[in-house]
């Protein structure tokens, strides 16, 4: 009685104090909502359990404890009890069936394709994201961060281009491997306007923890406008020279900005995850710049480690674009 | 005849005995159980220490925002070595040092089945934690005990740190191997005679378990590693897309060993905390039955849920569905082995010595581990919370409240078997209490920081929400908990020369290896007696008392065999 009684409070406050409590960040899609409703089931569920059995083992030990003379006592000799058994078999079974079915609902509800879904590509490299949208008329618009209107249903399309990287928005509660050779994905419609961050949640090498983007969720017309702003200068570009600045700050799809992971003046980025240039290439020749970019490895700034910076930007660059970065760094680092 | 002997029938008789070789050749060239044993257990127990200085490092690193104590190649390379330690270096091999050192004593047999290759189990495990080690010198591995492919491929792991962990698997693997084909062919062999599967003590059908899932799940990863190894200097490309390989091949691989390795860590815990509770709660285990089933069910389970591990990566949404549901079912033998437990202690006369306490916190601790368990399993809701903090919380709940505790559990219950030696009781209670508090304050909040986005096998995170907060409260638990060990090391130290004199029998125990004086002699039983139910000891103090026409008293009940 004494158990029951001191059961059913500590259970009614564990439950109470479990849902009070806001485990999650802000949500920002309709799937959060049938995800966080799962996981409070969760914790109605667990709660009891983990009150039931503290409770009977702090009876217990409180009980059944030895007392002053008893040392040389022996407890009964009860070895089993088969009814039992079935009964502490039966219920757990019974509880996680019930779950079971539920999570599946769920799920069916959270991987429905909606109708008039926007497609975003998001790739992952080391050690920054850059999100595609694939426009009607000609090449798609680039962006380090995510943009995404309010409302709209999208599909994610995931892929990456060196290790396995993880896709993960906290706020729409859901996370997918970028898995190199798959193209992975997930669906989300957001519903609040806001900036989220946007975490790389599989271990992907030293740059790991750095490799984090801003999602902000806008009204459909900021959106748009947004969209017609990105277009206009990768438009220009198309027959003009070269932009190495753009090139250093943004990359170009394939290869990783370098703004990502290095500081320089000029083009005020401040990452610390490699060497700073404007300390490292001041006064170094075209050629030396060239021969960091293709192969990092060659020489290596002290305090710094083999192996971080992708070895493909030989690939990744076409040599235009090589020249105009190299010449670029060449005029201004260390200036 | 009937009435001359107070003790039991000799079923089979030694006829001499040599004098135990002394000095340090001796333990080199040993071939004893025991000894092996003793081996075994110092030198996991060091790996353990060196592994939690690893934790505190990071934890050190974590504990402020933006902090700048390590440098992301260090923290990599902490949280590798941490890892790799904690698992392939302490849990399994300690679990194989009790294994080895009681294995023969509880079955009544008088050595392993084959005593060299149980030393060369041993010394294949210490040359696989020098050849890792060694690393530390050139460059030290850098992409997690998981080592995923494509990031620990030659192109984005160019150092040989991590040959030197593929070494380390292929060593300690060779080692487990041959030590499980040994603990099996000692259980399935050298049981005294009487002693037939169902009155085997819980702990060795707990080794039992153990030896299997290794012997079917070691040679998987064996294997992977073999892969990543050629891929990495041999120019093949089993994980590389580029190839035709895939990277999702190495994680399939990897889990097929990684999630049965997890109850190879537990299950013996397991074991040793079904042995300890009924003698301290002075009654038989409830459900003997019940309890060994549970432990054969989870360890079938165990090989058919590998790929809830994996549930981020693009798998069918049917694949993650039948692994969902089977994690889910492993949850039902491990309840009955709590329940179970649970219903030992019921009516009992609980005698709080520490070993008494140590599995009590486990059982409150593991449970935790359990149910955060059950949260993971379910998928949608493992969409946020896999490769975040609260899962780095869930595994630490289950393996230092659970295997660390049935651990250290083991230590206080069997240490005088080892020694002849009482360790400390108070200094035990203090070590307990630091630990479970330290592990509450240092895990528990790590639910929330995981549930608040911060991933896991980051070196520095951002200032926002309660972030600095809660991780400088996880890293001074982990202090504590540190504290806590230190002082069971403490104690272990001391009480070598320091201890009580513990006498053959100090608990008043049911199984066979408190039968014999503590230390055991080098042959073991002189008289292996005839066992006649799952508790020979309670047998045999009966016996006495009935013979001597007095109670017997605590301590006493070694029986004059001659």
């Amino acid at each position: 009685m004494w158990m029951v009684i001191h059961g059913l409070i500590a259970s009614a406050i564990g439950i109470a104090v479990g849902l009070a409590i806001n485990w999650f960040p802000e949500s920002a899609s309709t799937q959060a909502g049938p995800i966080d409703r799962l996981y409070d089931i969760l914790i109605w569920v667990s709660v009891p359990v983990f009150v039931t059995v503290t409770i009977i083992v702090l009876f217990s030990v409180q009980n059944f404890r030895m007392r002053p003379g008893e040392e040389q006592l022996d407890g009964p000799p009860i070895h089993g009890n088969t009814r039992l058994e079935v009964i502490w078999t039966a219920i757990p079974a019974i509880i996680l069936v019930v779950l079971c079915g539920y999570a599946w609902v769920v799920l069916r509800d959270i991987e429905e394709a909606q109708a008039g879904e926007m497609r975003v590509n998001v790739v992952g490299q080391q050690f920054a994201w850059t999100f595609e949208y694939p426009q009607a008329d000609g090449e798609p618009v680039r962006s380090k961060h995510l943009y995404l209107p309010k409302d709209q249903p999208v599909r994610f399309s995931v892929r990456a281009i060196d290790v396995i990287h993880d896709f993960w928005v906290p706020a729409f509660r859901m996370k997918i491997d970028a898995v190199p050779g798959i193209e992975t994905g997930y669906r989300i419609t957001p519903n609040r306007l806001g900036t989220y961050p946007v975490v790389c949640a599989e271990l992907c090498g030293l740059g790991h923890a750095v490799m984090r983007a801003t999602t902000r969720v806008v009204e459909p017309a900021a959106f748009e406008r947004w969209i017609a702003q990105q277009k206009a200068p990768a438009q220009a570009s198309e027959d003009g020279e070269v932009d190495g600045k753009a090139l250093f700050t943004d990359g170009n799809g394939a290869a990783t900005a370098c703004g990502a992971c290095h500081t320089l003046a000029d083009a005020a980025t401040s990452s610390a995850t490699g060497p700073d240039l404007d300390e490292v290439l001041a006064d170094k020749d075209a050629a030396y710049i060239e021969r960091e970019i293709v192969d990092p490895n060659a020489e290596i700034t002290p305090g710094f480690q083999t192996g971080i910076m992708p070895p493909n930007y030989g690939d990744t660059l076409s040599s235009d674009e090589l020249e105009a970065l190299v010449t670029y760094l060449g005029e201004v680092a260390g200036k | 005849m009937a009435t001359a002997n107070p003790a039991l029938v000799p079923e089979i008789t030694v006829h001499s005995v040599e004098p135990e070789p002394r000095g340090w050749v001796s333990w080199i060239t040993t071939t004893d159980h025991k000894r092996i044993g003793i081996l075994y257990l110092v030198t996991t127990f060091v790996f353990f220490l060196l592994g939690g200085v690893e934790a505190l490092l990071m934890r050190v690193q974590l504990g402020a925002p933006d902090n700048t104590f390590l440098t992301p190649a260090t923290y990599n390379a902490l949280f590798t070595l941490h890892g790799t330690t904690m698992i392939f270096l302490f849990v399994v091999p300690i679990m194989a040092g009790f294994g080895n050192y009681f294995l023969p004593l509880m079955i009544g047999a008088r050595d392993m089945a084959f005593p060299k290759l149980n030393a060369l189990s041993y010394w294949l495990l210490l040359s696989g934690g020098i050849v890792f080690y060694v690393s530390l010198f050139f460059s030290p591995p850098e992409a997690g005990w998981t080592s995923y492919a494509p990031l620990s491929g030659s192109v984005y792991s160019p150092g040989s740190g991590i040959d030197a962990w593929i070494f380390l698997i292929h060593l300690t693997g060779i080692s487990s191997l041959i030590g499980a084909i040994n603990f099996y062919a000692t259980i399935a062999n050298m049981r005294a005679p009487g002693m037939g599967w169902g009155r085997l003590p819980l702990f060795v059908w707990s080794l039992l378990v153990y030896a299997i899932l290794l012997i079917l799940a070691l040679p998987v990863i064996a294997g992977a590693v073999t892969l990543l190894l050629t891929d990495r200097h041999f120019g093949t490309g089993f994980f590389d897309q580029g190839q035709g390989g895939d990277p999702l091949l190495w994680q399939h691989l990897f889990w097929f060993f990684g999630h049965p390795e997890v109850y190879i860590m537990i299950l013996p815990g397991f074991g040793m905390i079904s042995e300890i509770l009924p003698v301290f709660a002075r009654k038989p285990i409830f459900g003997y039955k019940a309890i060994a089933a549970a432990t054969v069910v989870i360890a079938f389970l165990a090989l058919l849920v590998w790929a809830h591990h994996m549930f981020s990566t693009p798998s069918a949404t049917i694949v993650l569905v039948f692994f969902m549901v089977s994690s889910f079912l492993i949850a039902i033998p491990t309840g009955v082995k709590i329940f179970n437990w649970i219903a030992t202690l019921w009516r009992g006369t609980v005698e709080f010595k520490t070993p008494l306490i140590f599995s009590v916190g486990f059982i409150s601790v593991f449970l935790i581990g359990g149910i955060t368990g059950i949260f993971l399993a379910v998928f949608p809701v493992d969409w946020q919370l896999t490769d975040t903090y609260f899962v780095v919380a869930h595994l630490h709940y289950v393996l230092v409240g659970g295997s660390v505790f049935a651990i250290f559990a083991g230590i206080y219950y069997w240490y005088p078997k080892i020694t002849g030696r009482m360790l400390s009781e108070s200094l035990g209670k203090w070590s307990f209490g630091l630990m479970y508090v330290g592990i509450n304050v240092t895990f528990l909040i790590q639910h929330s920081i995981g549930l608040d986005g911060m991933p896991r096998r980051v070196y520095e995170y951002p200032d926002v929400g309660n972030l600095a907060l809660y991780n400088l409260i996880s890293t001074i638990g982990s202090f504590m908990l540190g504290l806590g060990v230190v002082v069971t090391a403490w104690n272990v130290v001391r009480s070598l020369k320091k201890g009580a004199r513990s006498g053959p029998d100090p608990w008043k125990a049911n199984t066979l290896e408190w039968f014999l004086p503590s230390p055991p002699p080098a042959n073991n039983f002189d008289v292996i007696p005839r066992v006649r139910s799952v508790e020979p000891m309670k047998d045999i103090r009966r016996q006495i008392a009935r013979q001597s026409e007095t109670p017997v008293e605590l301590g006493a009940a070694e029986p004059t065999p001659r």
